[in-house]
């Protein structure tokens, strides 16, 4: 039977529990169980220096689309403009402040601890070791990535957009942009192909 | 293993060997370790108490969706006019505006999506608590498009949060969010956690032979 060291070798698939020997993908191949037709394993195209470029890329995104507005409307000469934090404090008013916090973990606090455990992961894995509390790092970027909803944000900003048209001038902001180009790139480097990273000495 | 067929490839079971949930590793289970040798996250065969886990979250966001499209989720004042407006209400008003896309944008988002999880995971816990052996490839697709669509219904959501802080004019207009926002919130993180606590192996899991193995194991 296999020892610790040929068991990394071997896939799992996750939906049915079949068991493979690992193979090496081409570009855009991923590899998908005969049985249930789940995704394995897909080509991983990123190294750890562009992973990390894009993650500091990410994070000063991160910086425009939580300190600029996202839009601003216009009524009859008054203006108004609203960021990311002011949308959450905008549910946490009364009874509903519960909402307010799932809003904020969604769409502000999940998105920057990724970065920043990614940003802490990769650049010790730039000189191939393993980052303090690497463990703890790697079990927290799996545990958050489900609850990092930026893109749902960037269709709510843009379902916003059309709500108001209607009423009053609407104008996206700086901040909508670097959401838009934010939530894109945390798709990218957030994935689950950063589970790589386990090769580290 | 008596199984007369043997059209796939072997499972983790028959190895010994069990899928580490947070870092991939297929661990050696000889030892019977209590956690995985490379992260130290607990491992579990199976996800613990999956199909109670999974009924329970999934009935508390079945009651919550009541209320969620009842209760107003905005409240607009316009000009000193104010007005309630539910989810239902919302996509109504952007369909009588002609704006039909969003309208279906919304209504995909906010109602269809949780009825489609509450109707797959009811359809998938009751095929496997009868030990069904139909149709396993299709409804391990299902259970992947369930987790796949989960986090899109918190869109209506990040809208309301969205316009209510925008529309801040006093007399001259505002919006602010309604209780139906904070039910309806509830009903999407309840059923990204009931989709979360379904073992999608389960749908695999063959004949009562392998179910008194999992039985004996807990």
């Amino acid at each position: 039977m296999a020892t610790m060291a040929s068991t990394a070798q071997l896939i799992i698939c996750e939906h049915c529990d079949c068991v493979y020997q690992q193979v090496v993908l081409g570009k855009h191949q991923k590899s998908l169980c005969v049985r249930c037709a789940g995704v394995l394993e897909r080509y991983n195209g990123l190294t750890v220096e562009q992973r990390l470029a894009l993650t500091i890329t990410a994070a000063m995104l991160w910086l425009f689309a939580n300190f600029y507005p996202i839009m601003t409307i216009s009524l009859q000469g008054l203006k108004n403009s609203a960021t990311l934090w002011d949308s959450v404090l905008a549910l946490s008013q009364g009874p509903i402040t519960f909402i307010a916090m799932v809003a904020a973990i969604a769409i502000i606090i999940a998105p920057a601890f990724q970065l920043m455990l990614l940003i802490w992961v990769l650049a010790f894995a730039l000189s191939q070791r393993r980052a303090p509390a690497f463990k703890l790092c790697m079990r927290w970027l799996e545990t958050l990535r489900p609850w990092s909803m930026l893109e749902v944000c960037l269709l709510g900003a843009m379902v916003a957009v059309f709500k108001l048209a209607g009423m009053l001038a609407v104008l996206p902001g700086i901040g909508l942009f670097a959401l838009a180009a934010l939530s894109l790139l945390l798709i990218r480097i957030a994935g689950r192909d950063i589970r790589e990273l386990w090769a580290l000495p | 293993m008596n199984r007369t067929a043997r059209d796939h490839p072997p499972t983790a079971a028959e190895l010994n060997l069990c899928l580490c949930h947070s870092c991939g590793l297929a661990c050696d289970m000889r030892d019977e370790p209590h956690s995985c040798p490379r992260c130290d996250a607990p491992l579990h065969r199976r996800k613990v108490n999956s199909l109670a886990r999974t009924w329970a979250f999934m009935l508390a966001a079945l009651v919550f969706y009541i209320p969620a499209n009842l209760l107003p989720v905005m409240n607009t004042t316009m000009l000193g006019d104010g007005a309630d407006s539910t989810i239902m209400s919302g996509v109504l008003e952007f369909w009588a505006h002609g704006a039909w896309d969003i309208a279906l944008i919304i209504f995909i988002a906010s109602i269809a999506v949780p009825g489609v999880k509450f109707v797959a995971l009811s359809l998938l816990l009751i095929t496997v608590q009868r030990r069904s052996q139909w149709a396993c490839r299709e409804r391990s697709q299902l259970y992947r498009f369930v987790e796949l669509i989960g986090y899109w219904s918190m869109l209506d959501v990040l809208v309301v949060a969205l316009v209510a802080a925008l529309v801040k004019f006093q007399a001259l207009g505002d919006i602010e969010p309604r209780v139906g926002i904070l039910f309806f919130g509830l009903v999407v993180v309840f059923t990204m956690l009931a989709a979360m606590s379904f073992d999608p192996r389960l749908i695999w899991q063959a004949g009562p032979e392998e179910a008194m193995d999992e039985v004996a194991r807990h």
